[in-house]
């Protein structure tokens, strides 16, 4: 086995696929995380749909399938499908889901309109578009894939060159108008980049998948850290490992569609991070849980054992369990609580069963009940 | 015309008439995303529904692909629950998922069957007159047109049975749970019907179109009135509209039908979007500058009833003085001083203006104000 993945990286059509979905995974990965904290995460949806009609019109203006300029004319499609979106929302009471909707399905549409007119013109080349529609990594080519480097290099420069910039930008956008950045500018170049690194991947992904390229590395990233450096970094490394474990996965085994395998790689990212990241995640927080419920039912039966030697007014004067489990009625555990205070030695049991504070187990529940101001 | 070309466009209306009535609560819960997500996941379910069952037209297609619809959305709210993603992310999540794992099952063990993703989110309308429906030997018509039918009945159906309470539910969620109604139950029964209709419309129109049916005539209905049952009513005329203009349009070009009836939905939205009467950006341009005229008027009004009659009149209350002292630019001046005078709120000697009565009474109720 170990020879045969040394083999495959070896092989340069290989080589290529899965430099080529790597890179599309550090982008998309990158900018996905500004786009999801900036509650945008549907945006890449609408903008990848947006881009079809713009791939068409740029082959049946060029007649060329240059990466560069299929991509140019989608970018270019993708913006003014923002900029509708964005001009809907400001002049009508309408809401950002339906003019997300209502951009996606009807670019979509006419995407659809050039495409099957283009399939009935007596082009020679015109095969091989709707691969954007699915994506299909096994057929990038050597410069496809350096165009696309290129691109990223640029997207990557502009974020890390404006990273104060965009960082005020995601978190507090008032604070940065009022102490005069340009926001918005700083916005529509933000977009921008989104919009890139979006139609970089659409030759991979798809333009149906694209949208799960630019939310799931970055909200699998979110769960594991709250700075921004390492979620871009976090999201970057997550995409790109999904990206080039799809990619071989999807040319090794016959039949396997590259954009749905890398997405799916992406979304057993997000699971496990949801479930097992450190602070955040389900599992953390159920041992969490379970550990602050323990407390509070021992510091209940201490807090409870105080009451009845005030009451008392002897702590010499020992208490049955059954007394305590009455008291605790509602949350239990009192047998266990005991062990765990006598082990402790804040609690004893008398020969006869009946249970007593210690001198400094007195003490504590004393300290503990001050702490939280009742009696 | 053809017998075929009457069937496609009749299965066009029902699409666009079964689409358009859940789409109305979609728009106005703000949930529109959600039958994005919902079209693409039920693919997931009709491929296991094929695969239990290896009939393309078992009706437990449908079955299953309404419960994959209804599944998508609670596990949406699933992750929702746990806070530790934006809702959005949630739906961008979840259905890139379930249609990916419908993809991967499609190419790898369908084969060559009908079942193939490009006709799931394409569609192709103009191969539906060939599937017939066949009662007692008797054939009655394209199978797709009694489907969708029977879901716009359903459809219909629900949204007039609990007509008050949807319309509860979308407006005031709050009140509606305090009045008793199940805010959950109604959610789950429309997300049902988005479901159903969704699957339904597929065939026809593929997975991504379904959504410009859904979505765009009620938004454009929106913008053009505020009541419920008109914008209902409205949604359904312009789904039709759309389906109609859209098959020409697709006639004439030789193109996708379902590609030029979302493409329809888009131009009706922006001519809207334009003219609306209330809501249009023509309407909002020409009442803006409607009102910074009628302001520009007052003001001069108010400016003269100041130095009516005082010894400073004759320098104030000349039209090439009020330059200097409101700072408007020529033409707002000509413009607010022919209006002026053409609502008789002034008399003009050459350049001299004089408040008539009712330009008084104007000027000494806007000081009021």
């Amino acid at each position: 086995m170990p020879s045969a993945i040394f083999e495959f990286f070896s092989d340069h059509t290989f080589r290529t696929v899965a430099l080529g979905s790597g890179i599309l995974g550090i982008v998309s990965g990158a900018l996905g995380t500004f786009a999801v904290l900036r509650k945008q995460s549907l945006l890449g949806d609408a903008i990848s749909h947006a881009a079809l009609p713009g791939i068409a019109l740029a082959f049946l203006l060029t007649q060329s399938k240059a990466t560069l300029i299929l991509v140019l004319g989608a970018a270019l499609a993708g913006w003014i499908g923002t900029y509708f979106i964005t001009l809907i929302l400001q002049k009508t009471h309408l809401k950002d889901d339906s003019a997300l909707g209502l951009i996606l399905s009807v670019f979509f549409g006419f995407g659809l309109v050039l495409l099957t007119y283009i399939q009935k013109q007596p082009y020679a080349n015109q095969a091989g578009l709707d691969k954007f529609l699915f994506g299909q990594a096994a057929a990038l080519l050597e410069r496809d894939v350096i165009s696309m480097s290129v691109l990223s290099l640029f997207v990557l420069l502009v974020l890390l060159l404006f990273w104060k910039e965009f960082k005020l930008l995601s978190f507090n956008p008032d604070f940065g108008f009022s102490i005069g950045f340009p926001v918005k500018i700083l916005d529509f170049m933000l977009t921008g980049l989104l919009v890139l690194a979006i139609v970089i991947g659409l030759q991979t992904v798809g333009v149906v998948l694209m949208s799960a390229m630019i939310v799931a590395p970055a909200a699998a990233a979110r769960q594991w850290t709250d700075r921004l450096g390492r979620m871009v970094l976090l999201s970057a490394i997550f995409g790109a490992l999904s990206g080039v474990i799809g990619a071989i996965f999807s040319s090794t085994t016959a039949k396997l569609p590259t954009g749905p395998t890398i997405v799916l790689c992406l979304t057993v990212f997000v699971i496990i991070s949801i479930l097992f990241a450190s602070q955040r995640g389900l599992l953390w927080r159920w041992i969490k849980e379970q550990r602050n419920r323990r407390r509070l039912q021992v510091e209940a039966v201490l807090n409870d054992l105080l009451i009845l030697a005030e009451q008392h007014g002897d702590i010499q004067h020992g208490h049955p369990i059954e007394v305590l489990r009455t008291m605790s009625i509602g949350h239990g555990g009192v047998d266990r609580s005991l062990q765990e205070l006598r082990a402790r030695n804040w609690v004893n049991q008398l020969p006869s069963g009946n249970w007593i504070l210690t001198k400094e187990g007195y003490n504590w529940a004393k300290k503990l009940s001050g702490k939280e101001g009742n009696s | 015309m053809f017998n075929a070309q009457i069937e496609i466009q009749l299965i066009a209306i029902m699409v666009s008439l079964a689409c358009a009535l859940p789409g109305v609560f979609l728009v106005l819960r703000r949930m529109a995303m959600m039958s994005d997500a919902i079209s693409h996941s039920i693919l997931l379910g009709i491929v296991l529904a094929f695969f239990l069952t290896r009939d393309i037209s078992s009706p437990f297609l449908v079955l299953a692909a309404t419960l994959t619809g209804v599944l998508t959305v609670s596990l949406v709210e699933l992750i929702n629950k746990t806070r530790l993603v934006k809702e959005d992310a949630a739906i961008g999540l979840v259905f890139p998922a379930l249609f990916s794992i419908g993809v991967i099952l499609i190419s790898r063990y369908a084969g060559n069957i009908h079942l193939d993703t490009d006709a799931v989110l394409l569609g192709e309308l103009a191969f539906a007159p060939f599937d017939r429906f066949v009662i007692f030997g008797q054939d009655i018509g394209p199978k797709a047109f009694y489907v969708m039918l029977g879901i716009f009945i359903i459809n219909l159906v629900f949204i007039l049975v609990f007509f008050k309470e949807l319309k509860l539910a979308t407006f005031d969620a709050a009140l509606a749970a305090a009045f008793g109604f199940s805010p959950g139950l109604i959610h789950y029964g429309l997300m049902s019907l988005v479901s159903i209709t969704a699957v339904g419309a597929f065939d026809a129109v593929g997975s991504i179109l379904v959504v410009a049916l859904m979505i765009g005539p009620p938004m454009t209905a929106y913008l053009l009135t505020d009541r419920l049952s008109w914008m209902l009513v409205l949604s359904g005329f312009l789904g039709m509209l759309s389906a109609i203009l859209g098959y020409w349009l697709a006639h004439f070009l030789d193109v996708s039908i379902a590609g030029s009836m979302a493409t329809m939905v888009g131009i009706i939205f922006l001519v809207v979007f334009l003219v609306a009467p209330q809501n249009g950006l023509i309407a909002i341009a020409r009442r803006k500058s409607r009102q910074k005229i009628d302001f520009a008027i007052e003001m001069l009004l108010v400016h003269l009833l100041n130095h009516e009659g005082l010894p400073e009149a004759e320098r104030e209350c000349r039209v090439n003085h009020l330059p200097e002292h409101f700072h408007w630019e020529q033409s707002l001046i000509d413009k607010v001083v022919t209006q002026a005078e053409g609502k008789n709120y002034i008399d003009r000697e050459k350049d001299f203006l004089i408040l008539t009565e009712s330009g008084q009474k104007l000027a000494e109720r806007s000081i009021i104000r």
